[in-house]
């Protein structure tokens, strides 16, 4: 493009991207060409949004004033160092002008997450209210996400999100974040009134599918559907959060709220545990995280290597055994190195030598927790590593396959999968 | 309707070392339009969401009325906070765009289409509530947001830099409606901005805040003739009131080659020096006093700016802006001489900042 009002564009941006510039610029958004258009469902916005392929990719571009554009990406930026489902910024541009010299709107650019459906597109002739509920239920898991982080929304729907499919269910990513502020942590306030929004704009979006008669529903059942985020986010964030108190001897059930979270696909960052004066009474408060860093964790403690859920699972107890013995206030890498010694290794020795390649390592002592987890729910008390362990190689183990062999094993030698169900 | 108190209302962030707003004192009346102002930090949004709700109280208390609201939720604050979301519902008339939190709230039929006429009447609106969003102009969108929260009859209103997502023009429109549309409606509000000027043409009263301590609260009037510091008086009014210090000098204060009378009561306090404020409308060419060489001469037509820098006992260079008769203004390059209009010069303390005298 050679129009003069390319040199005064200004573009920010983590990595080039060379070919923004063939886009038109100096026309405003809403009256872009065809050609330039990407075919794809768009969502509800107070502002224009298009999206635009540029060689393979597909980018969603926003207009909106200068300081705004520029606030939102340096916290899209943010939202995802932090790992929170959102779309990935990409650029902004400023200085626009309009072919007859008058100024244009600042644009914002993320890229467009393949897969992803605005709500409105979750459907094609009518809205199944199961499936609105699906989308309910992801949106509050993402709403619990962001409150987590200490990301603060301030507009929280269903438009300003989008929506991926997921093994039946939906998983839900951030679009929008313009209103959102990041903090530390963030009061109670803050998080009920973005689970009040969401539920009256919730309301107002279903109210709206209704108008357009997608969603055959009266005002209850549409209520129903919006409360949804009330009582599915009050709920995820109970289990994740409050702490729980218990008797000292019920140690178990540490490893059962872990165990809660888990199954909610959370993974527990952190369990600061206290215990009262006279010590018989324990207190936890999980602070959890997301997937992938406990294999990192767990190699730099204790220079294991072990899958994530097999390193989450070491973690785990080794914050039990921290707690145990009153250790809390320790270096983490000292405490680590007394639990291999005194949990890990022990574990592995008492497996008799002809049995040791059956089950690797890592997945050796996981199995070993799982076995004494079960002991110890049936007896209502902790049974303790020992008596797990004992039972575990006398009952477990020796039904067990080598899996060192199977590993071995020529693929080619193994049957070919069923040509009938490709 | 309600008043609002800020009763010693301070916000400590976790790990912050000093609040983010210290102790605030402030009483909105009844139908009053405050504005809170000040830079970037001064703990302005900070107060507003400690009002809404959002923000914990960590000390002192926060009340509606007569009503202690420190540790009530957002929801039940019966407050609203304007223009948070004004995404419009495409398939839904102008009337259900407006209405569809009453619905949601559970509030009666006929009682929802009364209080949507009605805010369809003040918000000119009444001949599109039938129409869809899409038929809209821009700005008559951004009233349909407007009535959202009309129509919820809350005591306060909230509003948080409501219009800096809207373009130049739109905004300065905006603001005359806003403003117009509150006196009408009459419900107190609360509204922050970065924004002196805003500020100064839509508050009944200004509070001006900076590092979490409020500064002052007034009219934008007394604001603007009587800043109680010298920060108040630098942030306030544009373009900026001129601050020179100067050395005291008996019976006055040194202006270049005259001195300027002060009363001797006001210095007697003061340490060798004064900081002397004064607005660019309140110094006149003269032959004598503050020599100043023009640097930059801004023509409005019936006014013009003069952009000049004074060269001080200590060499420094300081700016000087003054306002001049726009058909005889003095020429770029030249020096001239200004002293300000007797009675229309602020006395600041050197050290605390703090006004000296009425």
């Amino acid at each position: 493009m050679s129009t003069p009002t390319v040199a005064s564009l200004q573009i920010t941006a983590a990595r080039p991207y060379p070919d923004l510039l063939d886009l038109p610029w100096d026309v405003p958004l809403e009256e872009w060409p065809e050609e330039h258009l990407a075919a794809l469902p768009r969502g509800i916005s107070r502002h224009v949004v298009r999206f635009v392929k540029l060689g393979n990719r597909v980018l969603a571009v926003k207009e909106t004033n200068a300081p705004i554009a520029h606030r939102e990406y340096r916290m899209l930026r943010l939202l995802n160092r932090l790992e929170v489902p959102s779309v990935a910024p990409v650029a902004v541009i400023t200085g626009r002008v309009g072919r007859d010299g008058e100024p244009l709107n600042a644009v914002l650019i993320t890229r467009h997450l393949q897969y992803s459906l605005p709500y409105r597109a979750l459907y094609s002739q009518m809205l199944r209210p199961d499936t609105a509920k699906r989308a309910v239920d992801a949106l509050a898991v993402l709403l619990v996400k962001l409150h987590l982080t200490g990301f603060y929304w301030g507009d929280v729907s269903l438009s300003n999100a989008l929506f991926r499919r997921d093994a039946g269910a939906f998983a839900a990513y951030l679009v929008d974040a313009e209103t959102g502020e990041l903090y530390d942590e963030l009061s109670p306030g803050q998080r009920d009134y973005d689970v009040d929004l969401a539920r009256t704009n919730i309301a107002g979006e279903l109210m709206d599918v209704v108008a357009s008669e997608a969603l055959d529903a009266d005002m209850d059942e549409v209520l129903a559907i919006a409360d949804r985020i009330v009582s599915r986010y009050h709920a995820l964030w109970a289990e994740l959060t409050e702490p729980e108190s218990f008797e000292r001897g019920d140690r178990w059930r540490v490893e059962a709220r872990i165990r809660r979270l888990n199954d909610l696909g959370f993974d527990v960052g952190e369990l600061a545990i206290t215990t009262d004066i006279d010590g018989t009474t324990v207190r936890i408060e999980p602070k959890v995280v997301d997937a992938g860093h406990h294999s990192r964790r767990l190699l730099r403690l204790t220079g294991l290597d072990a899958e994530e859920n097999q390193a989450r699972r070491l973690l785990n107890d080794l914050d039990s055994y921290t707690a145990a013995n009153g250790r809390q206030g320790e270096d983490e890498e000292i405490v680590a190195h007394d639990w291999v010694a005194d949990v890990f290794e022990p574990v592995q020795r008492a497996v008799p030598r002809e049995m040791r390649g059956k089950v690797e390592a890592a997945e050796l002592f996981h199995e070993v927790l799982e076995h004494r987890w079960y002991l110890s729910e049936r007896a209502a008390h902790d049974v303790g590593l020992e008596e797990a362990v004992n039972s575990y190689v006398v009952g477990v183990l020796p039904n067990k396959p080598d899996e060192r062999a199977v590993l071995g094993v020529d693929s080619r030698s193994l049957p070919a999968a069923d040509p009938d169900l490709y | 309707m309600a008043t609002v108190t800020f009763d010693k209302a301070t916000r400590i962030y976790p790990g912050g070392d000093k609040p983010a707003v210290d102790a605030l004192d402030l009483h909105v009346e009844d139908g009053e339009f405050l504005v809170l102002v000040g830079p970037s930090g001064c703990g302005k949004s900070t107060s507003l969401r400690m009002l809404a709700g959002l923000e914990d109280v960590n000390g002192g208390r926060i009340l509606i009325g007569d009503r202690d609201v420190t540790t009530v939720p957002p929801k039940d604050r019966d407050i609203a906070m304007v223009f948070q979301n004004y995404a419009l519902y495409p398939h839904m008339t102008v009337a259900d765009n407006m209405g569809f939190a009453l619905k949601i709230a559970g509030t009666p039929k006929d009682e929802i289409k009364r209080r949507v006429q009605e805010a369809a009447k003040i918000l000119d609106l009444e001949q599109y509530l039938t129409r869809k969003p899409k038929a809209l102009s821009g700005g008559q969108r951004q009233r349909v947001a407007m009535g959202r929260a009309i129509v919820r009859q809350p005591q306060v209103f909230l509003m948080d830099e409501p219009l800096s997502n809207l373009d130049a023009k739109l905004r300065v429109q905006t603001r005359t409606q806003i403003a117009s549309l509150q006196r009408r409606l009459a419900v107190t509000t609360v509204y922050v901005t970065h924004d002196q000027v805003e500020a100064m043409t839509m508050g009944d009263r200004v509070a001006v805040l900076k590092d979490g301590l409020l500064q002052q609260v007034d009219t934008p009037r007394r604001m603007y003739d009587h800043p109680n510091n010298v920060f108040v008086a630098g942030f306030i009014g544009s373009p900026a009131m001129n601050l020179l210090t100067l050395d005291a000098t008996d019976g006055g204060l040194k202006l270049g080659d005259t001195v300027h009378p002060v009363e001797r009561s006001l210095l007697s306090g003061t340490g060798d020096k004064v900081t002397l404020g004064v607005r660019p409308e309140d110094l006149e060419l003269s032959t004598s006093g503050l020599p100043v060489q023009v640097d930059v001469v801004e023509e409005l037509g019936a006014d013009a700016y003069i952009y000049g820098s004074l060269a001080q006992a200590g060499g420094e260079a300081h700016q000087v802006i003054a306002r001049v008769d726009g058909r005889r203004p003095p020429e770029k390059g030249s020096t001239v001489h200004f002293t300000p209009k007797q009675g229309h010069v602020h006395l600041f303390d050197v050290t605390s900042g703090q006004r000296i005298g009425a």
